[in-house]
């Protein structure tokens, strides 16, 4: 008899519920039962409020159990869950589980699904044939559908990816490079680290794609230094694709040649921004450079680059298997196909949610979500990171698309939502923000580095209620220098969540809402 | 309050720190692997290799200071056995990680940049460990331990100092 194979996730989040000790109690427990089983860390689904979720495979399919401990073992063990046996730990087939089962999974297709490591099951779920199809095809061809399928950077910015990688395309320059931006610093997102813990040959493809097609040879990820796991899982599938043929100077006997390392950041928020990053990759200080000259006219080492974001990069493949078409049949107006969005903060079931532009924060935060953890009701929820603006519940009829968050002076950034029950108080974090800022500020433009310490001081101020209708009007000047007046985003963006929650909240600031709310609506901004 | 930790590089660490610097040599962009393979291999960044590192990288040692002091990563003097690192990012807060912090400092008797006077942990601030759907969360050396509560940590700080 063939040994049943069972899943137990080795993804960050997982094990930091446990899932080492799930894992090792099921295999003791086959041991002592002389049964023979095939334990298989599989990427996790991303339920996380499922997790450690144990699957087993049946001849009906993969049947979940979740969440275990140890010392639920035994009994499953007991109540035969090799054969997908009764338990009350039971969820029935895990592609049935609706939280999974309405999900629109493209770029994140197997995630969960499949070994990280195995390049064997990566082919066996339609890995590799985007690229497959990429070689066969002219480089504008795979710039064209890149355009076409409407994909914008999934970083922050949303740039046109296709753009991008056409302007290096057309770039003169004996060497390009692919850089992949993993430095994902913002709260409430997780969904970098998910796809390089996960499923990292998606993004190995997607790199290899984007090097073929502007005649780039070497591709660097930038990734975070508080992701040690994903290092690691990242390195041992760049050698497998190594040994493959899939890398290297000679790509699947293409004649091509794409080579890719990993460089671990350090800690510094701001090189998150793509000019810091460069210069950090150059072994300098994060400092962010004047635009022009564009990166993808003179990036790395001054030489033609893409910058581009892990969820953009790991979007490559299925395009390009697919076809763009497919692609830009998902979403909304202007925004493309499918959001990878991460429920986090106070949820009660936090987790990767990947669906078509369009649906609105309301479902997210209840048909998907549950809730609040705490039981209490969802006062705001701050979307697209430190950087992002505070919605108020009002506001939760939203959907997901940038036009639609940039008409409320909102973004969606990395598509991390964070949610805050009643007990929060928006004064604090808006000091937060300013705090943040100041930490990560790195020091180049004044506005960022005197504003943010400054900002910290008004919020005190505010907060004590000197002066208190003065000190308002210093934050909203304030605000408006930061603004208009930073390099970059960290100090350029740091008003969003201040004046947001200002704006949304002003009776945490101690204002009178009743008279003041409808003239801060009228002022907008700043 | 906390142990304070002296800088005393042995012969061996100054091997191992020579034979990083011989590997990174050439190596584009290399000062930000070398300080990692540095720091990974004794526990941190020693300021009196850094006229060392600036001749082989053919940089200023100003560069070099101002590079380490950049970066949040890099430290220059010696940590604890192990290093916890407590999440202080926007979701954790949702969760409750304030409260988490002033409870974690106020168990080890220390504050954020300290060592415990055993020399057993070093607790140091970071901003989200990836972890947000399981907040709040904590890493202890390179484990994520997701939602957590002061005793849940505790815990985890004895299991480490006795293991
Ligand atoms: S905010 Fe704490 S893990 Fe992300």
């Amino acid at each position: 008899m063939a040994k049943v194979k069972v899943f137990v996730p080795r993804d960050s989040t997982a094990l930091s519920l446990g899932a080492n000790r799930t894992a090792v109690a099921i295999q003791a427990e086959a041991e002592k039962r002389g049964i023979d089983i095939e334990l298989i860390r599989n990427g996790s689904r991303g339920v996380f409020w499922l997790e450690p979720m144990v699957e087993v495979e049946t001849d009906k399919g993969r049947i979940a159990y979740a969440p275990v401990k140890p010392i639920d073992v035994a009994g499953l063990f007991d109540a035969d869950f090799l054969n997908g046996g009764e338990h009350a730990l039971n969820l029935g087939l895990t592609a049935e589980i609706p939280y999974l089962k309405n999900q629109q999974r493209l770029t994140f297709a197997r995630v969960g699904i499949t070994d990280p490591v195995s390049l064997e099951d990566y082919l066996a779920h339609d890995g590799y044939k985007g690229l497959t199809n990429a070689l066969a095809m002219t480089q504008e061809d795979i710039v064209k559908a890149v355009t076409d399928s409407g994909l914008r950077g999934r970083g922050g910015a949303a740039f046109p990816t296709g753009i991008k990688w056409n302007t290096v395309l057309g770039a003169k320059g004996e060497q390009k490079y692919i850089v992949c931006n993993a430095d994902e610093g913002d709260s409430g997102t997780y969904s970098d680290r998910m796809v390089m813990e996960d499923d990292p040959f998606v993004l190995i493809e997607g790199m290899t794609i984007a090097g073929i097609a502007v005649g780039a040879t070497q591709g660097y990820i930038y990734l975070r230094s508080e992701y040690p796991h994903a290092l690691h899982i990242l390195n041992e599938a760049i050698a497998k694709a190594v040994a493959a043929n899939y890398l290297g100077d000679d790509v699947c006997g293409s004649g091509q040649a794409f080579h890719l390392e990993v460089r671990r950041a350090a800690g510094a928020y701001v090189c998150g921004e793509e000019t810091s990053l460069l210069e950090s990759l150059e072994g300098k200080r994060g400092l962010v450079r004047f635009k022009p000259p564009l990166p993808a006219i003179e990036g790395l080492f001054g030489k033609p680059t893409v910058v581009n974001n892990v969820i953009s990069l790991a979007t490559i493949p299925i395009i390009l298997d697919k076809g763009a078409q497919y692609y830009a049949d998902y979403g909304m107006g202007r925004s493309r196909g499918t959001l990878p969005i991460q429920l986090a903060g106070n949820i009660k079931q936090g987790g990767l949610v990947e669906l078509a532009f369009g649906v609105t924060l309301r479902e997210l935060l209840y048909d998907y979500g549950g809730g609040s953890a705490s039981g209490r009701p969802i006062r705001a929820v701050q979307v697209g990171g430190p950087l992002g603006a505070y919605l108020p519940e009002s506001q939760f009829d939203t959907p997901v698309d940038y036009e639609s968050f940039a008409k409320l002076w909102a973004v969606l950034g990395h598509g991390g939502i964070v949610a805050f029950d009643d007990t929060v108080d928006m004064a604090k974090m808006a000091r937060y923000a300013f705090e943040f800022c100041s930490i990560e500020s790195c020091g180049k433009c004044t506005p960022c580095r005197i504003g943010a310490t400054r900002g910290v001081e008004v919020m005190d101020k505010i907060k004590s209620g000197k002066d208190h209708a003065k000190n308002i009007q210093v934050l909203r000047d304030l605000s408006d220098t930061m603004l208009n007046g930073s390099l970059c985003a960290l100090g350029g963006m740091t008003p969003y969540p201040v004046i947001s929650a200002l704006n949304h909240f002003g009776e945490d600031f101690g204002l009178n809402v009743s008279i003041d709310k409808k003239l801060n609506e009228k002022e907008g901004v700043a | 309050m906390g142990i304070s930790l002296v800088n005393k590089l042995s012969d061996s660490d100054l091997k191992k720190i020579e034979s990083h610097i011989f590997a990174h040599q050439g190596v584009p962009g290399a000062l930000m692997p070398l300080l990692h393979a540095v720091q990974d291999d004794i526990g941190y960044v020693p300021e009196e290799i850094y006229p060392q590192i600036s001749q082989a990288l053919a940089l200023s040692v100003a560069e070099v200071h101002g590079f380490v002091t950049f970066y949040h990563h890099f430290r220059t003097h010696p940590v604890g056995k192990h290093v916890l690192q407590v999440c202080r990012a926007e979701s954790c807060q949702a969760m409750g990680s304030e409260k988490l912090e002033s409870e974690i400092k106020a168990k080890l008797g220390i504050d954020y940049h300290q060592t415990t006077m055993d020399g057993e942990v070093t607790l140091l601030p970071v901003y989200c460990l990836g972890n947000c759907a399981c907040s709040p969360a904590v890493m202890m050396d390179d484990e994520v331990y997701g939602r957590v509560d002061a005793q849940a940590v505790a815990d985890l700080v004895s299991e480490v100092s006795n293991g």
